[in-house]
């Protein structure tokens, strides 16, 4: 029913600005059409960056906060994983759906749907990381003085960087993917160009919204990777 | 700031019926260790695995905790510090040396400085300082440890243990993970460097021979963490308190002995010498009074030419006959094992023994080894006194700044 709500919001886009005629009618590739239009992606696409980064940092900053704590408090590790996981087979449609009764339409319900999306990938691979630094490291460590906590910020997470940017690399991309969806909790975003059933058949739309999207992901993805060469720059280093 | 050399003043340890029992096993770890060890000595834990000499040295920096007695540094209870400031005070090595890959090797060796928060100049001076400690170049200080061989990491992870100069260090295995020749080599260094430092060093190996080589003395535990013998290396090859530590230390414990000392440490057979054209007479004359009943002919410095044959004292006067060249020639220094080995390689009962200026100064034979091998074990020095003798003798050379 909301669905219909929001096609029919969408519905108004027009497709007989400029272009070829008959291209678009036909909804062809049109080139001409593409070249005529282009500006009015820009909108969604900068949209679609914000929900994205908002909520992977959100999302970040609470699964990298559950990984230490739960890595102090083991017990907590399979309860967590457990929920997060339970969270994660939730269909995104069916998601954003869901959270509209407790927080309205727009961009807090995408924005908490899918950083509760992110949570089991980070926490996992933050997880992963801390516990794949070598025993005897952490040992050293204490046998050198170090308290609980300067081995947790000094040794053990700056060791895990590389498995927990990891995490935050899937997380993004995957993010990215999913935010196409967040249209349906009322967010803006290239889903609003995607979801649309008046467009979603017109060639020149998806090419150019879908490039985008692809685009986006691949472009977040080389920043995550360039902040993980940069906070790990002993992994570069080669035997002299 | 400037207090780069100060050398803290080592201190006692004492174990005082130390007990461990984990939780779960009936058995203790380590049961009713007591045992001192002196200021600057190294005190080796050796034994089978599952005897507890891990644990009993992890019990030092309260790494584990005891379950009863106490540990006393310098006659002051652990019990009483707090883990993470005693630890500080304690140079830790273990056997996977455990640097951090993360971080350079400057910045490793001075993570307990860092601790102790350090100045940045005071840290950065200090790890200059004992990169050449440990004989690395200073171009090392900004690699990351992945960029180092075995042998270097390992001296990184001795440097770093002596970043603040501790008293008391503690090293678990050290040179486990080191191939045999490097082992070797950086066993002989590290004893050179605690003739300097002279730290109280809990070292803990499996291995008889390394206990042998490095300790002061020796604490042999058996399994179920009993003490079976504490005593300096000599006395424990000479005498095995029991049937498991006679085992332990093994069948060729008397040529284990015999790696302990050197030729200067014992009774050497004098020898006349003479030198051609001396009367033959006074010759005979000597050679009567001396304990081996050949001369040996030198040279006009009193270097070793070779045996003087029957055939040489024919005349008035001594003439150029030899019987045998003077081999091998044994040096006053030289370990009383390797000398050995000289003389059965060379298939001679005896060699002329020559000090620092080539001189001859006696002779050793197969009998006087034989008869050092029973002598009374305090004569025989521990490793320390062996490295600091070398030391002293100028033989202190850094090596190490190559690639293994």
């Amino acid at each position: 029913m909301i669905a219909a709500a929001v096609i029919a919001q969408s519905g108004g886009f027009v497709r007989n600005r400029g272009g070829d005629a008959s291209c678009v009618a036909n909804d062809g590739f049109c080139p001409s059409w593409i070249a005529d239009n282009l500006d009015r992606y820009w909108a969604p696409l900068l949209e679609h960056l914000y929900l994205v980064v908002v909520s992977v940092g959100i999302g970040f900053a609470i699964a990298l906060s559950l990984g230490l704590l739960a890595h102090r408090q083991r017990w907590l590790i399979a309860p967590l994983t457990g929920v997060t996981s339970a969270l994660y087979t939730i269909p995104s449609i069916a998601m954003f759906f869901l959270l509209q009764p407790l927080l309205g339409r727009g961009n807090t319900p995408a924005i908490v749907g899918l950083a509760i999306y992110t949570q089991v990938i980070i926490f996992r691979n933050v997880i992963n990381g801390l516990a794949n630094v070598p025993e005897e490291m952490v040992d050293a460590a204490a046998g050198m003085g170090m308290t609980a906590n300067q081995r947790l910020f000094r040794i053990e997470v700056p060791l895990a960087v590389p498995e927990i940017l990891a995490g935050l690399r899937i997380a993004t991309a995957t993010t990215v993917g999913l935010a196409a969806f967040a249209a349906f909790a009322g967010a803006g975003g290239l889903g609003q160009k995607l979801i649309v059933a008046s467009l979603i058949t017109f060639k020149s739309n998806v090419v150019i919204a879908g490039g985008m999207v692809t685009l986006l992901a691949a472009a977040l993805d080389l920043l995550v990777l360039g902040a993980q060469r940069l906070l790990t720059p002993w992994r570069r280093a080669v035997a002299a | 700031m400037q207090e780069p050399s100060r050398r803290s003043s080592a201190e006692t340890i004492e174990f005082r019926e130390v007990t461990k029992r984990y939780p779960g096993s009936t058995e203790a770890a380590v049961d009713g260790l007591s045992l001192e060890v002196p200021a600057g000595e190294i005190c080796v834990l050796v034994g089978p695995s599952g005897c507890g000499k891990t644990t009993a040295m992890r019990m030092v920096n309260r790494m584990i905790d005891v379950t009863s007695g106490d540990i006393l540094l310098g006659g002051r209870s652990v019990r009483d510090r707090k883990p993470e400031e005693l630890r500080r005070e304690i140079g830790y090595v273990i056997q996977q040396i455990g640097l951090f890959p993360h971080r350079t090797i400057a910045d490793n060796i001075t993570t307990v400085p860092s601790l102790l928060g350090w100045s940045k100049s005071r840290s950065s001076d200090r790890a200059d300082e004992l990169l050449e400690l440990v004989g690395l170049p200073r171009e090392m200080r900004d690699r990351y440890p992945s960029q180092l061989s075995g042998g270097q990491r390992q001296r990184v992870g001795v440097a770093r243990a002596l970043a603040v100069d501790p008293p008391v260090m503690l090293m678990d295995e050290p040179f486990g993970a080191i191939d045999p020749i490097n082992r070797e080599r950086l066993q002989n260094e590290f004893l050179r460097l605690q003739a300097e430092l002279r730290k109280t060093i809990v070292f803990v190996t499996h291995d008889i021979d390394e206990a042998i080589k490095m300790g002061d003395r020796i604490a042999v535990l058996q399994v179920g963490g009993k003490l079976a013998q504490f005593a300096p290396p000599a006395e424990l090859l000479m005498s095995p308190a029991s049937p498991f530590v006679e085992d332990f230390v093994g069948a060729d414990r008397a040529l284990k002995r015999l790696a302990l000392q050197r030729v200067r440490d014992i009774d050497l057979w004098t020898v006349a010498t003479c030198r051609a054209g001396e009367p033959t007479a006074d010759v005979r004359e000597r050679t009567a009074e001396a304990d081996l009943d050949i001369a040996l002919l030198i040279d006009g410095d009193r270097r070793p030419l070779g045996w003087l044959s029957e055939r040489g004292l024919t005349g008035e006067r001594v003439r150029t006959e030899l019987r045998s060249p003077a081999e091998p020639i044994v040096e006053l220094d030289d370990i009383l094992r390797d000398a050995l080995s000289d003389l059965l390689a060379s298939e001679s009962m005896y060699g002329p023994v020559i000090d620092a200026d080539g001189e001859v100064v006696g002779v050793l034979s197969m009998e006087v080894i034989s008869h050092a091998v029973g002598s009374a074990p305090a004569e025989v020095p521990g490793a320390t006194e062996l490295a600091a003798q070398e030391h002293a003798n100028g033989a202190f050379d850094v090596e190490g700044t190559d690639e293994e």
